[in-house]
């Protein structure tokens, strides 16, 4: 009885010792935090991407937070909740809703199993970072889509995948957040994060090819051949060639596809524009809400 | 006391497939072009010093060192330079390339081109510093495989004295027989290079370190070597990969290279490939820049494989011709051997400064078997010459967790690919770690420029 009764009263007193210490520490060390960072990454989507340029939805919920005080929240954005949700952290903290025009990654190749041959035949690992590292790959051209799919398993969203009739990643538009984690994982610098366009339309040069046109060409027949067609028909001085490949610059475009009728190569691409009259061309994939951003049909008329 | 010596931890013993042991080398014909990547060492690039159109000759520099670590490259061939371009090189990408076009065989003046032996001791006149000198000026690298320029590890830093030279005469890898052959025809200039090497060094031992299945060899040099008691051959048991210089100094002298960045003289230890010590030979006594070479063309499906001295800049196609062609079907084409070897994507692909075989493996032999799961037996542990964990680093580089594959010393992989010939699951092992490894390798620069 004395033994239960001691070990009672010995139990009792470090509790109370221990919970009176726990307390002042709770209180004399307790870090201040911003009630309203809790509230605003609350609002975030939780997804932890990183696609906002911060480790997660709380950092980038602190950044707001303490950009809000400083006055501005320029530059911040979550690409995963878009418009929406930095419309709601806006309200929250009380300041201006920043117009950021939607993102989304668009991959640069068009060298699907018809325009490049395979020359070769690669039995390593299958990631793009290894048989980026061992070579060229299976073909010939040494700046093209590998198709191992590094892309497809960094995205959070299930929005790339790699399509096995043309061996090349293609980007769902609609699932895509534009968080940038393909961009980061491709080896070969091909995914580009681009301005999704009015209604999704956009006009790029697919392909990153940096050889001379003979070569680029000769490996691949929908290569850039950086010949500067495109950029003498721009009016608006979008376009530029560099290291024997074009690129258009989305923030000058306007749109007019002049570039994409005088690509020899057809290496221009365009997405989403509407159905050509019949007169004309034969439709591309055209109008259907995932139109892939990489297509046989269009880089080979 | 004749106990065979060999490495201490780890190693395989592949199939030999040595079938140009006794093939007696032939010099290849000239080819009609010749291709120079400028890039054919480890360390900067070379830069062009010849425009289109250019004449050049046999042994005309054509490209100056491009930095501290990097080495000149000359001409192997006469004619005009036609293009400064790019072309697919061992890398598989297209690199820098200078392109000759061949008019005649005219070399430069200066070349000695006589068989006469030129011994040590008739040239008194040679100072360490003045071989260190010429080696780097005749754009010697390693002749073994990766191609690091020679006279670089001839001045060790400071914190290491060297204290021996080791010729490095295993030619462990299978198939490859370009360093027999070298060692059968050029005993005497070998001796010399090796005796130039220790001058160099300002060291006065020297091995010679060759495998037991080349007995022919070990007789030759063991007598060859008899009147100069600084030098000792070294028969080694057959063991791969006993050419890595680690294991090579481990067989040798008995001592183990600490984890990198320690390179083999920090336990007094320079180690130079056989081929090197003829280059150097060539260099130093013949004033003959390096750009030719023993390379063998080797393939169990080609006609007639054989040895071949080879101007550098050949294509491989022209050699495969010589040795009837290629093979009908599909086949792997390595630059190398079938362990460490490159695998290419074009028969255009010259012979460079380190090509010591061209390998033609078919396709039944080369392709993989799929890769089953992991069955913990181990295997792979017991044959890591690096005393690693293959199966760790290989799992977690695919898992992506470099401070982990760091921390297991994942650069200390020489990527022998002893852990995948093993693997009873034909597990890619090898390309899991190299890819690691190349990871950590990037990560340790990048930490390292930031302080």
């Amino acid at each position: 009885m004395d033994l239960v009764l001691v070990a009672v009263i010995a139990l009792g007193a470090i509790g109370l010792v221990s919970s009176t210490v726990l307390y002042v520490c709770s209180k004399k060390f307790a870090v201040k935090e911003d009630a309203r960072i809790g509230e605003v990454a609350e609002l975030l989507p939780q997804a932890n991407c990183g696609g906002c340029g911060f480790a997660g939805c709380a950092g980038l919920a602190d950044a707001l937070v303490k950009g809000a005080d400083a006055g501005s929240i320029e530059g911040l954005f979550c690409p995963v909740g878009g418009q929406e949700v930095m419309g709601k952290v806006a309200d929250l903290l009380g300041m201006a809703v920043v117009n950021t025009e939607p993102m989304v990654a668009v991959v640069r190749c068009n060298g699907t199993c018809a325009n490049r041959p395979r020359i070769a035949e690669y039995s390593g690992l299958r990631t793009c970072a290894a048989m980026h590292a061992c070579g060229a790959g299976e073909t010939a051209c040494g700046y093209g889509c590998l198709g191992c799919g590094d892309c497809v398993a960094a995205c959070q969203f299930g929005a790339i995948s790699v399509n096995p009739e043309t061996g090349i990643a293609e980007v769902d538009e609609d699932k895509c957040t534009s968080c940038g984690a393909c961009v980061k994982a491709c080896p070969r610098g091909i995914i580009e994060l681009r301005k999704k366009g009015p209604k999704g339309r956009r006009i790029y040069v697919s392909c990153v090819n940096r050889d001379k046109g003979p070569v680029a060409m000769k490996a691949c027949k929908a290569a850039c051949i950086g010949c500067g067609k495109c950029q003498k028909e721009c009016q608006f001085d979008a376009i530029t060639v560099a290291n024997n490949v074009a690129y258009i610059d989305p923030a000058k475009c306007r749109l007019c596809r002049k570039c994409e009728k005088a690509c020899p190569t057809h290496a221009i691409v365009s997405v989403n524009f509407p159905a050509p009259k019949p007169a004309t061309q034969p439709a591309a994939s055209v109008g259907a809400a995932n139109v892939e951003p990489v297509n046989e049909g269009e880089a080979k008329q | 006391m004749n106990i065979i010596r060999t490495f201490r931890i780890g190693g395989i013993h592949p199939e030999e497939n040595k079938l140009t042991h006794e093939v007696e080398t032939v010099a290849a014909p000239l080819p009609k072009q010749a291709i120079f990547p400028l890039s054919q060492h480890i360390g900067a690039p070379a830069k062009p010093v010849v425009k289109k159109g250019d004449r050049v000759k046999v042994g005309t520099m054509i490209a100056e060192a491009g930095g501290f670590v990097s080495a000149p490259i000359f001409s192997s061939v006469s004619g005009t330079v036609v293009k400064i371009d790019a072309a697919v090189d061992a890398t598989g990408y297209r690199t820098p390339v200078i392109i000759v076009n061949v008019e005649g065989d005219e070399w430069e003046e200066g070349i000695d081109r006589s068989d006469k032996l030129e011994t040590v001791e008739a040239h008194p006149e040679l100072t360490p510093e003045g071989i260190v000198e010429s080696v780097k000026a005749a754009g010697v690298t390693g002749m073994g495989g990766a191609g690091f320029p020679t006279f670089v590890k001839l001045c060790p830093p400071p914190t290491a004295k060297a204290e021996c030279v080791i010729i490095n005469a295993v030619e462990c890898e299978p198939y490859i027989t370009s360093d027999y052959r070298l060692m059968m025809e050029h005993a005497d200039e070998i001796v010399v290079g090796l005796q130039l090497l220790m001058k160099a060094a300002k060291v006065d031992r020297g091995y010679i370190g060759i495998e037991v299945n080349k007995p022919k060899a070990i007789a030759l040099l063991t007598e060859k070597v008899k009147a100069d008691p600084r030098i000792e051959v070294v028969p080694l048991k057959q063991r791969y990969p006993q050419g890595g210089e680690k294991q090579l100094v481990d067989a040798v002298i008995r001592r183990q290279v600490p984890a990198p960045p320690a390179i083999p003289v920090n336990v007094g230890a320079i180690v130079q490939n056989v081929g090197t010590a003829f280059a150097v030979y060539q260099a130093v006594m013949k004033h003959k820049p390096l750009f030719e070479r023993y390379t063998t063309v080797t393939g169990k499906r080609l006609a007639h494989p054989g040895n071949f001295l080879v101007r550098m800049g050949t294509p491989m196609r022209e050699l495969i011709d010589l040795c009837g062609g290629m093979p009908e079907g599909d086949n792997k084409l390595l630059a190398g051997g079938p362990m460490m070897g490159k695998a290419l994507t074009s028969v255009d692909v010259p012979v460079c400064k380190g090509t010591n075989s061209v390998t033609v493996i078919s396709d039944s032999e080369a392709r993989r078997k799929p890769a089953d799961p992991c069955i913990r037996c181990a295997k792979c542990v017991s044959v890591c010459p690096m005393g690693l964990e293959p199966y760790l680093l290989a799992t977690a580089s695919a898992k992506q967790m470099w401070d982990k594959v760091e921390a297991e010393c994942i650069t200390s992989c020489i990527e022998c690919g002893s852990c995948q010939y093993t693997c009873p699951s034909h597990r890619p092992i090898l390309d899991n770690i190299r890819f690691g490894k190349s990871k950590v390798m990037g990560i340790i620069r990048a930490r390292n420029a930031k302080k």
